[in-house]
């Protein structure tokens, strides 16, 4: 039942705030957030470590076709709806200095979001998460071309395409599989995702199904050569929308990848596998190239998110459980890391009106604080030991070596090429002589500390203790790898 | 058989009621007498009944049916006031010919003969032709009325010479006759192939699939917006329904043949509907080519004609129906609003999509209306139309017709393309913000298509009950 509240709780909360106006919408938009973490927790908290969906509900949807309506949280789950829960709250709080016109109806967009992506992250009813994908899509879109900037109806819009035309492949994909599910004169049909894991599928129809499923996520990521959406969209989006885009939804196409291309088609993976860890690796290194080249921090970031989730797709095909466990906590590491540099990238444009790294510079003077926060953002990203990044990196590119030595290789370019671009981002706008628009930049304010606290503790925790997160997805990644038959190369 | 009665009789009273001086007292008699019949239509419910000497037949699929077109019928009346307001309008006449027009749709859903299906067409159409023409200042309304009716009158007569052919085969007019013939048949009939065929292309006019489009765009734009949205919801239902009771009653048996016909016929319509909907500059147009295009996922429904089929069939139309609808009823609004002056003093009406710019920033319910409207039209889920692809692609795939499904799919991420300008226009855009003054009831009628557009996407088991 606690799925439920998760997922129809920021709707209401959502058809409230629609109702306020002026200034205390943001108040009310994150403490309703914050209630949404309330619940997330109590459910973190409570989760046991085994295989199993918990806090479940299952309700007929279409009763005479055997869909349900029906979510859960298992090992899987539980960190995505740990991030979505964790980063909502951070992203609303992250906007307390501006003030967006129509404000009730970007905070009520915010939470639809944060409902659909929860609907995503515990589905368990193929044609519901199908569902909540594209639901999630609509939110998300107005936020960008409503909010965004001067090119945003243009970018947003073939973002928007782009996504949608992917995710209409899975939906064939869905209806078959639905189809190939056993059916009695009593019982229909069955879209559960259980029951897709159990289906004896031919290898020239996994072929085909692989490929449906993995250009719908492959967008959504994206993957190689899938990303041409991307760093315009980040960059006209206004920093809210970019951080859930980069922060959350791009996990739903790794999420994915766990949750039904492993299992259902394992042979396909074994055929096109190759071909998937390919495109992701050509994506890191191609990725990390262009970020060193970027002048602008927002862009610069998106390039850099997108060389980072090419390793979680590695990571995942590699068919190792180190591997998938490391996309897994990356994942959260990730989200936390990308929403601080978004945020740092967001307050730099506040103060300065411009991300062009060659127009700003000495920042350090007069910024102890951001300087700190940015540079623990930095290492985390650039996968310090001791910091969250370093873990998930460390464990997909273990996985990806095993899988291939010279793609683990390839692979492992992204933490030195990481370093360069995000060192020479932090140099040229941080250290160097003040620019005329750096002058007199001021520190950051208390509720802009507030937001970067929770998130530097959480990468120090993943870099330190990873076993909390690690441990409570290891039965849900071993019970997937069954799926798969290769040998788990055991974590411990 | 009770609305058809009905409607005759309550056509003729409101021909009556035109000589009262005050024309206030059509519009609420016209939808009384829709609701009268429409709650008159489910007394049948659970049971079968034949008529006029087992030439009609009412189940509950037809029931359906009926439903939705007089639903339909319903909104596209109350969304009539405005132009029935103006001098040269003949409201009574107009009103009538629409109750007309509905009992020959009836007689499309429920034949039991095909000289009952012909019959049916033809009261449907005759009335069409003239609420086409009913602009009579209007060149390009007149136009668009000659153009339908001499197209329509030749999509009949082949249709006419099937029906012919397929007696000649078959020695039989009812579709039971005809369906046991075709199930028993042994090697090539070529009479029957050939009526079939003559048979499929009447109706394959009406409801505008390719290649027998070329009437839909100049008629739909020529015709008074608020036939259009009549034509485009109820004729396209009652022809689907024929259709569909036609291939699954009578020809069955030789579904071998006609299938890959049907799936070419629904691959170009999508194609053809979608590709021409993206260049077009006019709202109304490109409704008539997102028109095409629905026929074209309807027909993919009929070319895997299966158990899914009906369901899918009553979904999409209904689905399709209410958001066309409340689209061309947000057009009417914002087409009066926004039509200029010209020189000679005569109001020019604009609907290009242009004439959408800014609608959302002053006008908030008409802007949530129409891009919910769209996003049905488009499929995005959380609307029925959603739903409504969903079924479609089902009955699609159950068949294993994959590389149908895959121009469908391509299809609809163009279909994307073309609704989102609207949503785009209304929403992003600069334009004149003033603010359109709706009447409550019209309000009340937009609200209600966008609830159930959104109920059904919310929740599509709603109608399980019904068929």
């Amino acid at each position: 039942m606690l799925t439920l509240f998760l997922i129809f709780y920021p709707v209401v909360a959502a058809t409230l705030i629609l109702m306020i106006r002026g200034e205390r919408v943001k108040q009310a938009a994150l403490v309703a957030a914050l209630v949404e973490f309330g619940f997330v927790a109590f459910a973190f908290a409570g989760f046991r470590p085994d295989a199993s969906s918990q806090f479940g509900f299952d309700y007929a949807w279409i009763g005479s076709l055997g869909i349900r309506f029906s979510a859960g949280i298992d090992g899987i789950s539980i960190l995505l709806v740990l991030l979505t829960g964790l980063l909502v709250p951070l992203i609303v709080l992250s906007t307390f200095k501006h003030s967006y016109k129509q404000s009730s109806l970007f905070y009520a967009l915010m939470l639809y979001m944060q409902a659909a992506l929860m609907g995503v992250f515990t589905a368990r009813d193929g044609f519901l998460f199908y569902f909540f994908f594209e639901a999630a899509l609509i939110p998300i879109y107005f936020l960008a071309a409503m909010w965004g900037g001067s090119n945003r109806v243009a970018v947003t819009f073939k973002f928007f395409v782009y996504t949608i035309f992917g995710s209409l492949f899975m939906l064939l994909a869905l209806v078959y599989l639905y189809y190939q599910t056993p059916a009695t004169d009593l019982s229909a049909h069955s879209a559960a995702i259980a029951d897709f894991y159990k289906l004896n599928l031919t290898p020239a129809a996994q072929n085909w199904l692989f490929w449906a499923f993995f250009i719908a996520f492959a967008i959504k990521m994206p993957v190689f050569p899938f990303h041409t959406w991307q760093p315009d969209t980040y960059v006209e989006s206004p920093t809210p929308a970019t951080m859930l885009l980069a922060g959350i939804m791009l996990k739903m196409g790794v999420y994915g990848l766990i949750r039904f291309i492993l299992p259902i088609v394992p042979l396909g993976v074994e055929t096109w596998g190759r071909t998937a860890v390919v495109l992701a690796v050509i994506g890191i290194v191609y990725g990390s190239i262009i970020a060193i080249r970027q002048r602008d921090m927002k862009r610069l970031i998106a390039y850099s998110s997108f060389s980072h989730v090419g390793l979680m797709a590695a990571g995942v095909f590699s068919l190792t459980e180190t591997g998938m466990q490391g996309a897994l906590i990356q994942m959260l590491a990730h989200g936390i890391n990308v929403v601080g540099m978004f945020f740092v990238a967001d307050i730099i444009f506040s103060r300065t009106n411009t991300n062009q790294l060659d127009q700003l510079g000495g920042i350090t003077k007069s910024t102890p604080r951001l300087t700190v926060f940015f540079m623990i953002m930095l290492l985390g990203s650039v996968a310090l030991p001791l910091t969250n990044g370093f873990i998930g990196e460390f464990l997909l590119l273990h996985g990806v070596f095993t899988y291939n030595h010279y793609l683990g290789l390839a692979a492992g370019f992204t933490i030195i090429f990481g370093a360069v671009y995000m060192l020479r981002m932090f140099q040229k706008s941080m250290f160097g002589m003040p620019s005329a628009r750096t002058e007199s930049f001021a520190d950051l304010s208390s509720t802009e500390s507030l937001v970067f606290i929770p998130l530097v503790v959480l990468i120090f925790w993943i870099g330190i203790y990873p076993q909390t997160f690690l441990k409570v997805t290891e039965p849900s990644v071993v019970s997937i790898m069954k799926y798969i038959g290769t040998t788990a190369v055991s974590l411990k | 058989m009770l609305p058809i009665v009905l409607l005759s009789v309550l056509g003729i009273v409101l021909l009556f009621l035109g000589f009262l001086k005050s024309r206030a007292v059509l519009l609420p008699a016209t939808l009384l007498f829709l609701a009268v019949t429409l709650a008159v239509n489910f007394l049948d419910w659970n049971k079968t009944y034949l008529f006029f000497n087992d030439m009609l037949r009412t189940n509950n699929l037809s029931m359906v049916f009926t439903a939705i077109m007089l639903g339909s019928a319903f909104m596209v009346v109350a969304l009539s006031g405005s132009f029935m307001d103006t001098d040269e309008a003949q409201p009574a006449e107009y009103y009538a010919l629409m109750l007309f027009s509905l009992v020959g749709a009836i007689m499309m859903v429920g034949f039991e003969n095909l000289i009952m299906l012909f019959v049916g067409v033809e009261i449907l159409s005759v009335a069409m032709y003239v609420l086409t023409g009913s602009d009579k200042r209007n060149l390009r309304s007149n136009e668009a009325a000659l153009k339908y009716f001499l197209m329509g009158a030749f999509a009949t007569g082949i249709m006419l010479f099937g029906i012919a052919l397929l007696y000649g085969a078959t020695g039989s007019f009812t579709i039971a006759g005809i369906g046991a013939y075709a199930a028993n048949q042994q090697g090539l009939s070529l009479l029957l192939y050939v009526g079939l065929l003559m048979l499929l292309i009447g109706l394959l006019f009406k409801v505008s699939a390719a290649p027998f489009h070329f009437w839909t765009p100049d008629v739909y734009d020529g015709a008074p917006t608020i036939f259009t949205a009549f034509m485009s919801t109820v004729v396209k239902t009652a022809g689907f329904a024929a259709l569909f009771r036609l291939l699954s009653v009578s020809f069955e048996g030789v579904y071998g043949f006609w299938w890959t016909i049907l799936a070419i016929i629904a691959a170009l319509t999508l194609v053809v509907g979608n590709i021409t909907a993206v260049y077009q500059n006019s709202f109304k147009r490109m409704m008539a080519y997102s028109s095409i295009s629905h026929a074209g996922y309807l027909l993919i429904g009929l070319a895997s004609l299966g158990a899914q089929t009906k369901q899918a069939i009553v979904f999409y139309s209904l689905a399709y129906s209410v958001a066309t609808i409340s689209a061309f009823g947000v057009l009417l609004l914002v087409a009066r609003q926004r039509s200029t002056q010209t020189i000679t003093g005569e109001g020019v009406i604009t609907e290009n999509f242009d004439s959408f710019n800014g609608l959302a920033r002053k006008n908030p319910l008409l802007g949530f209306t129409m891009a919910v409207s769209m996003l049905s039209l488009a499929g995005i889920p959380l609307t029925a139309g959603f739903w409504g692809k969903f079924y479609i692609f089902s009955t699609a795939v159950e068949r294993g017709q994959i590389w149908l499904l895959v121009v469908a799919v391509l299809m609809s991420a163009v279909g994307i393309y073309y609704y989102f300008r609207v949503i785009i226009a209304m929403y992003f855009r600069d334009g004149a913000t003033e603010t359109i003054q709706v009447a409550p009831f019209y309000q009340y009628v937009l609200l209600g298509a966008t609830i159930i557009t959104i109920g059904l996407g919310i929740a599509p088991g709603l109608l399980q009950g019904l068929f």
